[in-house]
């Protein structure tokens, strides 16, 4: 417990010390939400206000995005020297790993703020009750928490920097393929078939319904139990490949 | 009595290269015991295994009377690891580099001031330690590992880069801790040092041990001492020096000498000796 709050401390102090990487970590989701708003914007037509449509999927973008840059800082943190330091104590393997995690989550709540203060400004009018927005923010805590567990794991596999940047990419481009930008029933069959059975769409789904006021449905459940198989299959995969490297 | 280190037949091998074959030591407790042998002879792959980073591929290895593959938290409990690259956090500063190690190992973070004062870090304490010389980093390192004292140290050439008298600091906490009682395990390219801090050295090469015993004793393994006798009108002479005797009596048969020097077998002589052929067919370059 007591390595896994220094290794948090430790992964913090990383991420305030590394100011490119935390500007691109939250102003790239800023700059995202603005070229969909004001850019794409006027010509996607989601029925009713596209802005109130999409901010939704950008937030998942968002934190999807960011939480998968974890893989590279993993990946980058097993080429120095220190954590072979770390490996000789008598401590648990993971704690290096909880460390980064952490941190990544405090980086995407940070952003996501951001990302929903300039979605607000931009037009954004969700509705306003505080239930839904808990548990709205609770599945987005959920969702960054198990990103970031897979990202470690992917990060340890990956064991290169480049290599690890194809997670960023997967979860970069993962949204897409979803309910998150445009309805999935206005894509081709094949498309739509895999955009209603990934794991974004019931996640923007149960987003945009809490902070809409719509009904929220099934979705809500399937969300939270992608993120739980996310956050268990992460642990133990990146605990497992933490003591192998 | 058990011994603090215990390696029976240790082997490992990367891919086709075998790298150790056989490896065998014992290190009593409170032992300083070093091991020398030609770059790729195998050190840091045995220091490797030992700290329970790397899983042999057959033999045994205790460390402090715990196995290393079936018990490794026991053994990490009781030991600390210098590595040969130095293993320090370079976007934390010095200080905090210190505090997190003590955290690590349960221990108040007042002992992170100690350890700067003592490796001459006080100065570049606050500094991120990305802006550190060599020397600095490696001293640092060497305070990371004892920020408890442990039962075991393990230091893979701890002076390799330092200046003289950096070399000298890490000398000296090598000795206090050696009298304190730790048992330390070193490798080093220095023989001087081996000469210097250890009781016993091992020298391997080819994945085994192939001469072990104090310093003293491997010199007399491999050379004796010899006497140069220099002359004003002739080539110099030497003989060699193994009993009492032989001094006297050479000064008998050329009373003629101008200048005699007596030259003692260095741990050099030794080490070549014992790995000067196949140490060349190893690496050549490096
Ligand atoms: N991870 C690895 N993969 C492949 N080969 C390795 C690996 N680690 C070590 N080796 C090889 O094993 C041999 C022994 O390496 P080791 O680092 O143990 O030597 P050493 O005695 O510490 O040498 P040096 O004095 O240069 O530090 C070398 O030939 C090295 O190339
Ligand atoms: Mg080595």
């Amino acid at each position: 417990m007591t390595a896994s709050l220094t290794f948090v401390g430790r992964s913090l102090r990383h991420s305030v010390r590394s100011v490119d990487a935390l500007l691109t970590a939250i102003l790239l989701p800023v700059a995202i939400l603005l070229m969909f708003v004001y850019v794409f914007g006027g010509a996607i037509d989601a029925g009713g206000r596209y802005v109130d449509y999409v901010v939704p999927g950008i937030i998942v973008l968002c934190v999807g995005f960011g939480a998968a840059s974890t893989a590279v800082a993993v990946a980058l943190d097993m080429t120095t020297g220190v954590i072979d330091r770390f490996r000789t104590l008598p401590i648990a393997s993971s704690a290096v790993l909880t460390g980064h995690v952490t941190a990544s989550v405090a980086r995407n709540v940070v952003s996501t703020s951001l990302v929903i203060g300039v979605a607000l400004i931009a037009g954004f009018r969700p509705e306003v009750d505080p239930l839904r927005w808990l548990a709205a923010a609770a599945l987005l805590l959920c969702l960054m928490t198990a990103i970031s567990w897979v990202a470690a794991a992917f990060g340890l596999f990956a064991k290169t920097v480049e290599g690890a940047n194809a997670m960023t990419f997967i979860a970069a481009f993962a949204p897409y393929v979803s309910s998150g930008f445009v309805p999935a029933d206005s894509m081709p069959a094949g498309l739509s078939w895999i955009a209603e059975h990934q794991p974004v769409t019931p996640i923007v789904d149960s987003v945009r319904a809490l902070l809409m006021g719509t009904p929220v449905g099934n979705s809500l459940w399937i969300a939270f139990a992608w993120c739980a198989a996310g956050i268990v299959l992460g642990r133990v995969a990146s605990s497992r490949l933490f003591r192998q490297s | 009595m058990a011994y603090t280190i215990e390696v029976e037949g240790l082997t490992k091998a990367f891919g086709d290269t075998r790298v150790l074959e056989g490896l065998d030591l014992q290190v009593d407790a409170g032992e300083v015991f070093a091991l020398l042998g030609p770059n790729g002879a195998g050190k840091t792959t045995t220091v490797r295994i030992l700290t329970t980073l790397l899983a042999p591929d057959g033999g045994t290895a205790r460390v402090a009377g715990h196995d290393v593959v079936n018990d490794p938290n026991a053994v990490r409990a009781a030991i600390s690891l210098t590595a040969q690259e130095a293993a320090v956090d370079g976007i934390l500063t010095g200080a905090e580099n210190l505090r997190m190690m003590a955290r690590l190992r349960g221990v108040k973070p007042g002992v992170a001031d100690e350890l700067l004062d003592r490796f001459d870090l006080a100065d570049a304490a606050d500094r991120r330690v990305d802006s550190y010389s060599g020397g600095m980093r490696r001293r640092l390192d060497l305070a990371m590992s004892l920020v408890v004292r442990p039962q075991v140290l393990f230091l893979d050439e701890p002076t390799t880069g330092l200046d003289p008298r950096s070399r000298r600091a890490v000398w000296d906490a090598v000795q206090t801790l050696a009298s304190e009682g730790v048992t330390v395990l070193l490798t080093t390219q220095y023989l001087e040092e081996a000469d210097r801090l250890a009781q016993r050295i091992a020298v391997i090469d080819g994945g085994r041990v192939i001469a072990q015993g104090t310093a003293a004793e491997l010199k007399a393994r491999v050379a004796s001492e010899t006497l140069e006798i220099h002359f004003a009108d002739k080539p110099a002479q030497r003989v060699p020096v193994n009993a009492p005797d032989d001094v006297r009596r050479a000064l008998e048969q050329h009373p003629d000498a101008e200048r005699i020097e007596l030259h003692r077998p260095s741990l050099d002589d030794v080490f070549f000796a014992l790995t000067g052929a196949s140490s060349e067919i190893a690496e050549p370059v490096r």
